[in-house]
């Protein structure tokens, strides 16, 4: 016999109860307590999201205590912008497509199929989607750019066209979709699928008519979250895009940076943020569509071992693919790192201590420590604010329209892409009475910002699923709200902390978007020092970049390990959070 | 009409299916019969193709199925939870077999609202399956079965998940309609009483293997062996030696048919063959617990120094908890005692 699994997932909430009817009283006091929850995320976004964003819009659309529209259609007047705009739409449309085409056969394997090795393909898999987006971009521009893999054995460079952002594009986003895909397909009855055979469909029809559908809300989900991130994709494109090609947050970095026009700079944030929030929306509506009432199984139960030609062909698909897109890349970015015009050896993670580069005041290497001090601010500001919200959506009681605002607002800062945070601090927060630019913290709220969405999606589905049973079993027996709290809560909501711990401190690490805006010259972070290396020309800075990135991967394959240590193996009561990629 | 010619499929070492062969004749109706993990399920998996064979053969209307697509057999399955397709309404689902046989769309209507007659559920055609409840969606998962006219229905515990008055209502309803359509019918349950009233022919398995075959009243009256009476129920049943039409037993001397088997063996005392006397002589017994049967009384025994045993009494006459009763078996010739072989050692 089955165990159908009635928790809910990240993927498919299955039958929610309605609550029960509730005396007004208690109604009122429900609503109190969320507030009083909600009360400390809400100020933190106005002060650190809509404030910034209210600047950017004046910034951007008043000019002398005017409101000036006609500026909106001038930006988007100029063939440059319009440019911009085209290559960002249809380079996230190719790059959705491309990985939904290279990432839905690895959905299927690693959903229905039992293979040795599966769990650690599995963990691969991931790997690239918590990695820097910049550490992405040197690897690929190892392996297909001037001087590397391709170029020496064949003489074939990518990076200069558009194939090596798809590809790394590709590269980051192959965990979204077989999270979100494969989660939900692993989890499919098969015999839905037989019984459509047993009425005379083929294997096809059956595939067709019976999983396709089952499968198609979260197939559109986990397209508009590629949608999106690539949409908004910085980091690859600063580095393997050149000066062909720029999305729009490229385009704001420069009007910014290089050109200071930030009025321009202004109205392209706004017209990104729109674009996001329109994708969000869309989101927002087919995560609703997909709660439909399909009877879900526990993953183990449904994987086969391979069976013909057919399977063991796609397994072997896409383990070469995995090899191809997702290793090679990295095992390259390895390689040259240590491959200096002297020999292998170690001479470019030497120049990383050495302070007389003319790229910064300090040694690279310094990066490393600054990078951590940060990460480890912005992960605990970040668990403290995206649990408080996650509890505050999850408290019982009616879900009012305010409650869902509350959680789409937390989903923004995700879609609306660091560049426009790392803008709106910069223009915003820089007088009294909220003047941070010479604070340290800075950075750290920055990157917080970026990771809550994180943690709210971590902590959301185990908070969820905390059947009110067990905490009335424990009062029961004698244990007051604060014991239940300890006794019942804590262990089963512990996992998913240091999980989402795990994803913030992943997240800030390899933050580049905003950071690459306030981070002060004199404390670069990883990422950062990584781009302004990689901008030099030499023989030496490349390779610096190299190492500085081998350096950065490390740290953050080394914290995500630690983690997996420090995490308590109990079982899986509360439906294990799985990947946060799932309901974004 | 089925034939399965010494089927065989291993999962790892495990034989879940080993060397079984049994026919099905047209019309007929054959229940099978076994505790979870005999193997009745797998058995249903290899008629229907869904299920590879690693040796033996399948045979539907006298052709070997080996390599035939399960969608190619022409067979329909009911699935256990019924498996109804949740993005399809119930029309949507009783049609779905008739659009994959490519039949018509007016076809597919007048047909779906034939067997929603049949099943009792006209009108629901436009409802969603999620919002059925369990008998309902049982008669969707019948109807959506014979829809597209399979000439073997196979049934995988039809109606495991039901409550039990449900149940004991609906499976006199399906005996009824398979016998008014002349349906070949090969069903798997774990429900004794759900095998008995749907068969011609019932089928026991045991860890793979074919334990006893038979109509329902006479694996009733004859188990084959202990395990098949204990499946079936019950459980007096105690070691003996048979010596002509006498059994040795630890609750004494018990009358046994003639012709039955000699020296070791099992013995099976109905509960119906345990008589409470007045007369003194017999075994003496203190009465444990009693389980209420519609009219009748199951009385829980506890002899001196011997193994329980289960009376059937009257509501009227059953003596209470703690009472000290004596008991007498029925005489043979009441068919009321049994000999079995004797079990295993182990």
């Amino acid at each position: 016999m089955t165990s159908t699994d009635v928790t809910s997932t990240d993927v498919t909430r299955t039958g929610a109860t309605a609550p029960p009817r509730v005396p007004r009283r208690r109604q009122r006091r429900r609503s109190a307590a969320r507030l009083g929850l909600m009360a400390v995320p809400a100020v933190f976004f106005a002060l650190f999201f809509a404030y910034p964003v209210a600047a950017i819009v004046g910034r951007g659309l008043r000019d002398g205590g005017h409101w000036q529209f006609g500026r909106l259609t001038e930006v988007l007047g100029d063939a440059g912008i319009r440019q911009v705009l085209w290559f960002t739409t249809w380079q996230a449309l190719a790059s959705t497509a491309l990985t939904l085409l290279i990432a839905l056969p690895g959905a299927y394997v690693l959903a229905r199929l039992d293979f040795p090795g599966k769990s650690l393909l599995r963990a691969l898999v991931t790997v690239p989607f918590v990695l820097p987006t910049v550490v992405a971009g040197t690897a690929f521009l190892a392996l297909l750019g001037r001087g590397g893999l391709l170029d020496d054995l064949w003489g074939v460079r990518l990076d200069t066209t558009v194939w090596a952002i798809l590809l790394a594009h590709v590269f980051f986003n192959y965990a979204v979709v077989v999270r979100t895909v494969g989660g939900l397909w692993s989890q499919l009855d098969p015999r839905q699928e037989e019984a459509a055979r047993m009425l005379g469909a083929s294997r096809a029809a059956a595939w067709r008519t019976v999983t396709l559908p089952a499968l198609g809300p979260a197939v559109a989900a986990a397209a508009l979250m590629v949608f999106l991130f690539t949409f908004t994709s910085f980091g690859v494109v600063t580095i393997l895009g050149g000066p062909a090609y720029a999305t729009l947050e490229v385009e704001i970095y420069r009007q910014t940076a290089d050109v200071f026009d930030l009025p321009t700079a202004a109205v392209l944030t706004l017209v990104q943020l729109t674009a996001v929030a329109l994708i969000l929306a869309v989101h927002a509506w087919t995560v609703r569509r997909r709660e439909s009432t399909l009877r879900l199984l526990a993953p183990e139960s449904t994987a086969r071992a391979p069976r013909g030609a057919g399977q063991w062909a796609l397994l072997a698909g896409v383990l070469l693919s995995v090899l191809l897109l997702l290793l090679l890349p990295l095992a390259v970015l390895v390689q040259r790192s240590f491959d200096t015009a002297a020999g292998y050896g170690l001479g470019y993670y030497r120049a990383l201590t050495s302070a007389d580069s003319n790229v910064f005041l300090v040694p690279p290497i310094d990066a490393v420590g600054n990078s951590l001090t940060y990460a480890l601010a912005a992960t605990g500001i970040a668990l403290v604010i995206g649990t408080l919200a996650a509890a505050a959506l999850t408290r019982p009681g009616r879900a009012g329209r305010l409650v869902r605002g509350f959680d789409a607002l937390l989903m923004l800062p995700l879609g609306v892409s660091a560049v426009t945070v790392g803008f709106g601090f910069l223009i915003s927060l820089d007088e009294p009475p909220l003047d941070l630019r010479a604070s340290w913290i800075l950075v750290p709220l920055a990157q917080a910002l970026v990771g809550v969405p994180f943690v709210v999606r971590t902590m959301l589905p185990v908070l969820r699923a905390l059947d009110t049973r067990l905490r009335e079993a424990a009062a029961v027996l004698g244990a007051s709200p604060l014991r239940v709290w300890r006794e019942v809560d804590l262990p089963l909501v512990r996992r998913a902390l240091l999980v989402a711990a795990g994803f913030a401190f992943a997240v800030s690490l390899g933050e580049f978007g905003a950071t690459v805006f306030i981070a002060r010259p004199d404390n670069p972070t990883l990422p950062v020092a990584v781009a302004r290396l990689l901008g030099r020309a030499g023989e030496l800075n490349y390779g610096q970049a190299m190492a500085l990135s081998v350096i950065l991967m490390a740290v953050c394959t080394l914290s995500l390990l630690l983690l997996e240590r420090l995490r308590p193996r109990t079982g899986g009561a509360a439906g294990g959070p799985a990947a946060p990629t799932g309901e974004m | 009409m089925l034939q399965l010619d010494r089927a065989t499929v291993h999962f790892g070492h495990r034989p879940a299916l080993d060397e079984v062969s049994l026919d099905v004749a047209t019309h007929e109706s054959v229940c099978v019969l076994g505790p979870s993990g005999s193997g009745k399920s797998t058995l249903l998996r290899a008629v229907a193709g869904l299920q590879e064979l690693d040796a033996g053969r399948v045979l539907l209307g006298g052709k070997d199925q080996r390599g035939v697509p399960a969608h190619r057999r022409g067979v329909g399955l009911m699935f256990q939870d019924h498996q109804l397709f949740p993005q399809r309404d119930v029309g949507g689902n009783i049609a779905f077999g008739l659009r994959m046989h490519g039949a018509g769309r007016d076809r597919q209507r007048s047909r779906v609202a034939e067997l929603l007659d049949l099943v009792g559920l006209a009108d629901a055609a436009p409802r969603p399956v999620g919002e059925l409840s369990g008998g309902e969606q049982q008669r969707v998962a019948l109807a959506r079965a014979l829809a597209p006219n399979p000439r073997l229905l196979m049934l995988d515990e039809p109606l495991g998940q039901l409550d039990r008055s449900l149940r004991e209502r609906l499976v006199l309803e399906l005996r009824e309609l398979f016998q008014e359509l002349g349906t070949t019918v090969l069903a798997v349950t774990h429900d004794q009483q759900e095998a008995f009233t749907l068969a011609d022919r019932v089928v026991v398995m045991r860890e793979g293997r074919l334990a006893q075959t038979g109509t329902p009243m006479e694996v009733w009256q004859h188990p084959a062996d202990a395990f098949v009476a204990r499946f079936l129920g019950f459980h007096n049943l105690t070691a003996a030696t048979v010596r002509g039409e006498a059994a040795e037993t630890a609750w004494g001397g018990i009358g046994v048919p003639a012709g039955s088997r000699q020296g070791a063996a099992t013995v099976l005392v109905r509960p119906t063959g345990v008589r409470l006397t007045d007369s003194g002589a017999g075994l003496d017994c203190r009465v444990t617990a009693r389980t209420f049967l519609g009219g009748q009384v199951a009385v829980h025994l506890q002899p001196e120094g011997a193994p329980r045993l289960e009376a059937l009494c009257p509501l009227h006459s059953a003596p209470a908890p703690g009472d000290k009763v004596t008991v007498a078996f029925a005489p043979p010739q009441d068919g009321e005692i049994v000999v079995l072989p004797a079990e295993d050692a182990a």
